[in-house]
Order: C-alpha cells, then sequence, then structure tokens
C-alpha cells in the first residue's frame, strides 16, 4: 500500500525550515534571555524528527548524509576544549571571555567564548537526540 | 479595565479546559484522546498570549511558538501512528 501525503509533505517542505530557523534564533538568544544550546539542539532534533515522520529513514539519510555519532564527538570535543582551554592559560577552569570588536555588518559585537561551548552543547543534544530516535524508530 | 477584561479571558480558557480533559481521559476511542490533545495545546498557546499582554512583555512570545510546535510534531506523529501503525519507517519507496 503507497499512500501519497500530499498535505504532509507540503506542509513539511515550509514547517521545516520554520523549526530550524526558530532553533538558530533560540540557539543565538541564549546568552541573556532564555534560550540556549540545549533548547535550541532540541528543537533543531524535532525538525529533524518533522522531517523523518514525512519522509523515511533512507530518504533522510540521503538528504542529510550526517553521521550523528561524529557530530556527537566534535560537540563534546568543542565544549571540553574551550573549558579546558583556560586552564591551560593559567585561569580557572570553565573561565569565559568575552570583549567588544567592530564586524563590517553588525558594528559594535560583543563576542564570548561561552558561545563556543554552547555550539558544543548544541551539537551533544542534536548527536544524542538523533542517535536514539533513529535506533528506536528504525526498529522492525 | 483592560486588566479585568484579559483576567476574565484567562479565567474562561482555563475552564474550557475541563471538558477538554475529560474528553482525553474518558474519550471512547484513540483519535478523540488526540484531537484533545491538540485543542490542549491550543488552549495553552492561547493562555501564553494572553498572559504576554497581561504582564505587558513579549517575552513570553516564544513560549507560544515553541509549544506550537511541539503540538504540532505530537499531533502529526500521533495521527500516523493511527494511519500506519508505525512511525518511522524505514524505507517506503517501494
Amino acid at each position: 500500500m503507497k499512500l501519497n501525503n500530499v498535505i504532509l509533505k507540503t506542509t513539511t517542505q515550509v514547517v521545516f525550515f520554520m523549526i530550524f530557523l526558530f532553533s538558530i534564533h533560540i540557539f543565538f538568544a541564549g546568552h541573556f534571555s532564555p534560550g540556549g544550546g540545549f533548547v535550541g539542539g532540541l528543537l533543531t532534533a524535532s525538525a529533524l524528527v518533522l522531517l523523518l515522520l514525512t519522509y523515511d529513514l533512507k530518504t533522510v539519510q540521503q538528504l542529510l548524509p550526517i553521521n550523528y555519532t561524529t557530530m556527537t564527538a566534535i560537540g563534546l570535543l568543542l565544549s571540553l576544549g574551550t573549558a579546558a582551554t583556560s586552564a591551560f592559560l593559567g585561569d580557572a577552569f570553565f573561565k569565559h571571555y568575552f570583549d567588544h570588536f567592530t564586524l563590517p555588518l553588525f558594528g559594535d559585537t560583543e563576542l564570548h567564548t561561552a558561545m563556543l561551548f554552547d555550539l558544543g552543547v548544541y551539537l551533544v543534544v542534536v548527536g544524542v537526540t538523533m542517535i536514539i530516535i533513529q535506533s528506536i524508530g528504525g526498529d522492525e | 479595565m483592560m486588566d479585568y477584561f484579559i483576567l476574565i479571558l484567562i479565567v474562561l480558557i482555563s475552564l474550557t479546559m475541563i471538558p477538554i480533559i475529560y474528553r482525553l481521559v474518558k474519550g471512547p476511542t484513540a483519535p478523540d484522546r488526540i484531537i484533545a490533545l491538540d485543542a490542549i495545546g491550543v488552549c495553552i498557546i492561547a493562555l501564553v498570549g494572553l498572559f504576554s499582554i497581561y504582564m505587558k512583555t513579549s517575552f513570553y512570545v516564544e513560549i507560544a511558538l515553541l509549544l506550537a510546535i511541539l503540538s504540532f510534531i505530537g499531533t502529526t506523529a500521533f495521527s500516523k501512528f493511527l494511519e500506519k501503525g508505525d512511525i518511522i519507517e524505514r524505507d517506503n519507496s517501494n
């Protein structure tokens, strides 16, 4: 039996990008307001779950050829590396540095090293969630 | 004046959720329960929006968007489970 879910597929093609953009917004909002790497990662994972719901495991794997195990490893390395760098520089473990820079398009911007740590958390959350969902959902 | 209006609306929408929860618990069939869950999601989104107006801040609007996304994905997953039996398929090209 083959069903052609026109409504679901058309909706997903629009809503996937909306959820993904919102997750990026939540990820970057996370320093001074609610949000951050964890929530952003969960939202990205839910966007990918919506893609998995509409299509199937094989199509999504061809569409986004991401090895989620490697993604989790890179995220852990980034988080621990950011945390440990300050220890090697003679400061406390997890100390975070920030400074003001003048970027061409954004003007005066405050850049933090905490954002690199958050990026690691984001990658770990997306990777682990997708590994769990793929290994549970792929069972016959 | 406007504050009382918003408060009355919040109370009314909260009361609306009681029969929906009755349908969620009692609901004879599974589709009844799924639609009840979706309606509870819509009610909570409306409550968050009204609360945001009441507090005169736009801080809570993101929560409404987040709840809408989660409610949509949940309803889609439940509906696909009812319709097809399995939620994530391995290969549906054949």
